[in-house]
């Protein structure tokens, strides 16, 4: 069944997240691209991972070529419809952008991006197929999160057999299940993904693998690229973590996202302030709770999200409690009923110490744990020979070698967690790195 | 406050803005609100027996993104009966006193036809009388407009003709379309015209539809050459003008056209001798209402320089202008970037490389190369190394957040461009693509030589050919 049968749009969803940054129509894309300066070795191009060459794409624009124009973003980067939404832009692109010491106004790229992009897919048009003749060699790709996408991508244009192992009923990993649908909808990430299978790519789904699946896979494949991601939220690890009404954020996301699971009630507090934790206090507000909290137990300046999420945050209405510690989720029926919270303090060493006395207690429906995510340790202990630090498999950034020969990784289980732009820098950098071991000049 | 007051030839008029003849000045209704909006002269839309025109009939050249660069029209002279615009011209002229109304004449060329003309014009009131010998499409193929602007012998005879009987000073338009706009602009003189206007519009096609493979502006299926206007012009405009001016067999009091479309253009056009400036496209685009920042800015810009009258300054630019051979050979300017106003776009560096000497470099966080001989990597070089470095997100929570070396302005310093002066011809190419105002400058660098042109260092030599100056072709 093609990847994008499977799935089908909550039109509650869809009227509850529209775009947060609605799309270009033909003729704002216009004057957008005629304002590109278009630098030589451009500061965005450089500053973007997958080094898409920005003015080329913008220029094409200007110029009315709108397929050269995507075939240009789709050469370096072939999940640039997901880039366009979910890039945190401001600190990529569009941060590097020369127009912030010229007229204060960067040039919107990701928008230009989307619109060219947009327009291409709507237009029923396919990812432009390389005419690389076909090779013996089968490389598999565990997990189909974007690195693994990307690696796979690459792979199958330059001729290789290519299958995506994902343990999800959807591939797509966090571009999927995990990023806020006003960002990017489930709907495009899957039609994304169609296209890559449309490239040759095949993908199985809902599919685990043990020590002796893994086995049979290294027997059958030459090369096993690992995209395998991170692991669990972890849980807030106080009384009553695990009660009713406590979900950690990516799969308070993710069922929001599929239709799951759309009732949130009135209170809602998410502990923890980087970008997933506004993602799903966001989605809280968006979804109807009245009163959604997060707690931090630093103070403002120390958050983990980007400026303008935060910015973004505040303006949906969520409320921010600073140097606050929650000690335990208090139930009723089985249900969380209240967050007990205390302030706390941090000393010049970094230590944190509780007021004493300053215990409070929040109404809650619902407490969503927003405090990262951990590493796959169980299941990277299932790789022979495959070294670890930090939980992370340390593999070589420029080809994505790691100790052992036969794999190769990229995205978050390298880098330990960072932006869909990255995994895909990393997927495709891995299968050049790929492509070269197995001898393609 | 400066005076705009004009005297052209014997036409007076409030300020030198008039509206050219053109659809702007079709009627009297017209060109009475444009009098009420400022403008100073309207020449009237030309007059001679109705013709009858086509739809569609312009055509205009957009750039980046803006509208109208270039327009293009094939519209012939008035469609209204003659009489028609000269009751309308006594109307406004009794409305008006004191604004110049110049009526615009085109009719067969014949002599006693000329002679009736003339006369019921200035019967009518007109200030002046403009000869229309520049018209370049339809009516040149009806043996009028620019097929007698383009025969200095015609022009001559027929402004002969009308200077037998005109009382009001009588301007000749030049048309553009000819290898040198001086030979007509002496048969002008030469019949005794009081003044010439220049330049009329330019034989153009400024478009293909890519879908009909139909050139615009498209009359059924069908199109034709027109006239082209507009900003995009102005320079061929100016060295017309100019080439006029600076002939004293050819030069008359100039009405100045093409492409004017601010106070800064006509200032351009009256530095270079124009008494008036004649508009067209800029108020097709904008209304009459642009008149306004026109008599404004100008007005503005004369008292900063002092300047009480027109007259003060006009001119003053014609014998600034020369022949290439008396340009002095030892003069010599190179490209200064300010590094504190440099953003970092680089397109000095690429212009130079591809298009000029190859003197601005991307190595100045190396250090100073100057030498005879430096080997420089070439641009792709920069830019497949960009492409292979390994760029992340930045994430404060992973990253160790150290700024790499960005140096004391607001552009990383590796970004900043360097000229190299030994190699810097001092082609202006950088500091014309630089975006920001005053950041590429050309300063000048004393050779300690003594002026010289072309003319002296060859004279005598024997050598003037085989050594001619390499240039841009």
């Amino acid at each position: 069944m093609a990847t994008q049968a499977k799935f089908t749009e909550h039109p509650e969803v869809a009227r509850r997240f529209p775009d947060l940054h609605p799309a270009f129509a033909p003729q704002q894309a216009t004057v957008e691209a005629n304002r590109c300066l278009n630098c030589f070795d451009a500061p965005c191009t450089a500053a973007c991972p997958t080094h898409i060459d920005v003015p080329k794409f913008i220029k094409k624009i200007a110029s009315g070529n709108l397929r050269g124009s995507a075939a240009t973003i789709l050469e370096s980067n072939v999940l640039a419809d997901s880039c366009s939404r979910v890039c945190p832009v401001e600190v990529l692109c569009e941060g590097s952008c020369v127009m912030h010491r010229y007229n204060k106004q960067p040039i919107e790229i990701g928008r230009l991006q989307r619109y060219a992009i947009e327009t291409f897919y709507d237009s029923g048009a396919q990812i432009p197929k390389r005419n690389s003749p076909a090779r013996k060699e089968k490389i598999a790709c565990i997990g189909g999160g974007p690195a693994s996408l990307s690696c796979a991508a690459e792979l199958v244009q330059q001729g290789f057999k290519v299958v995506v192992y994902d343990k999800r009923p959807l591939p797509g990993g966090l571009n999927t299940y995990g990023v806020a649908e006003y960002k990017l909808r489930t709907a495009d990430s899957l039609r994304e993904i169609a296209m890559i299978e449309k490239l040759g790519v095949e993908f199985r789904t809902e599919e685990i693998a043990d020590e002796a699946a893994l086995a049979g896979l290294e027997k059958e494949y030459d090369v096993i690229f690992l995209g395998l991601g991170l692991g669990k939220m972890h849980k807030l690890g106080v009384h009553g973590d695990d009660t009713g009404g406590v979900i950690d954020a990516l799969e308070f996301i993710a069922d929001i996202k599929t239709g799951a699971k759309l009732d949130v009630g009135k209170n809602v507090v998410v502990v923890g302030a980087g970008n997933t934790a506004i993602d799903a206090a966001v989605a809280a507000v968006r979804l109807g709770a009245g009163n959604v909290h997060i707690v931090y137990r630093r103070d403002e300046k120390s958050i983990s999200a980007f400026d303008f999420e935060f910015e973004h945050a505040k303006q949906e209405g969520v409320k921010f409690l600073w140097g606050t510690l929650p000690v335990a989720v208090h139930s009723d029926n089985g249900h969380a009923k209240t967050l007990e919270c205390v302030q706390v303090k941090v000393d010049e060493f970094g230590k944190f110490s509780q007021v004493p006395g300053s215990n409070f207690h929040m109404e809650c429906d619902m407490v969503i744990p927003a405090i990262g995510q951990s590493p796959l340790l169980e299941f990277l202990g299932k790789f022979h020979d495959l070294k670890l630090e930090k939980g992370r498999i340390v593999a070589d950034r420029a080809t994505g070698a790691t100790s052992n020969p036969k794999y190769f990784a990229g995205g978050d289980c390298i880098n330990g967690g960072r932006e869909v732009v990255d995994a895909v820098a990393d997927g495709k950098r891995a299968a050049l790195g790929i492509s070269a071991k197995l001898g393609v000049k | 406050m400066a005076d705009l007051k004009t005297n052209f030839a014997g036409i007076q008029c409030p300020n030198p803005f008039w509206l050219a003849s053109a659809p702007p000045t079709n009627c009297g209704e017209q060109i009475m609100r444009a009098f009420d909006a400022g403008w100073g002269g309207a020449v009237w839309k030309t007059i001679g027996e109705p013709i009858t025109n086509v739809s569609s009939r312009y055509s205009s050249i957009d750039w980046a993104g803006q509208r109208m660069m270039g327009l293009n029209n094939i519209e012939l002279i008035s469609d209204r009966p003659i009489e028609v615009n000269l009751r309308e011209i006594t109307e406004v002229k009794k409305r008006y006193p004191a604004h110049a109304v110049i009526a615009s004449l085109m009719v067969e060329s014949k002599r006693e036809v000329w002679h009736e003309m003339v006369k019921r014009a200035e019967g009518a009131g007109a200030d002046g009388l403009e000869l229309n010998f520049g018209c370049p499409h339809g009516m040149s193929e009806r043996g009028m407009g620019s097929a007698v602007g383009q025969d200095p012998i015609y022009a001559q005879m027929i402004t002969e003709w009308v200077k037998e009987v005109a009382k009001t000073p009588v301007i000749v338009k030049l048309t553009p379309n000819i290898t040198d706009i001086r030979v007509v602009a002496r048969a002008a003189k030469a019949a005794k015209a009081d003044a010439v206007s220049a330049i009329n519009t330019i034989n153009s096609i400024t478009g293909i539809d890519l879908d009909t493979f139909e050139a615009r502006p498209n009359v059924g299926g069908k199109s034709s050459h027109g006239g082209y206007c507009g900003p995009a012009v102005k320079p061929i405009a100016m060295n017309m003008i100019q080439s006029v001016m600076a002939d004293p067999t050819a030069a008359l009091p100039m009405s100045g056209i093409g492409g004017i479309s601010n106070w800064q253009d006509a200032a351009e056009f009256i530095l270079l001798g124009c008494g008036t400036v004649q508009v067209c496209t800029a108020a097709m685009h904008y209304g009459y209402r642009i008149v306004e920042d026109m008599v404004d800015g100008l007005s503005n810009w004369m008292d900063s320089k002092g300047f009480k009258t027109i007259e003060e300054f006009r001119g003053l630019t014609i014998h600034k202008i020369t022949d290439w051979k008396h340009l002095d050979l030892n003069y010599k300017i190179v490209a200064s970037i300010n590094e504190s106003l440099c953003i970092g776009c680089d397109l000095c560096h690429i212009a130079c490389w591809d298009g000029a000497h190859q003197c601005i470099h991307m190595d100045r966080v190396a250090g100073p190369k100057d030498g005879p001989v430096e080997i420089h990597e070439r641009p792709a070089e920069f830019e497949k190394r960009s492409r292979a470095s390994i760029a992340v997100t930045p994430i404060p929570k992973l990253d160790h957040v150290t700024m790499e070396a960005h140096g004391p302005y607001a552009t990383p310093l590796a970004r900043i461009p360097r000229v190299d002066e030994t190699e810097c011809v001092g082609c202006n190419l950088c500091s014309l693509v630089c975006p920001v105002n005053n950041c590429i400058t050309m300063v000048e660098r004393p050779t300690g030589l003594p002026p010289e042109t072309w003319n002296e260092r060859t004279k005598g030599t024997g050598r003037p050919i085989a050594g001619m100056p390499t240039g841009h072709h």
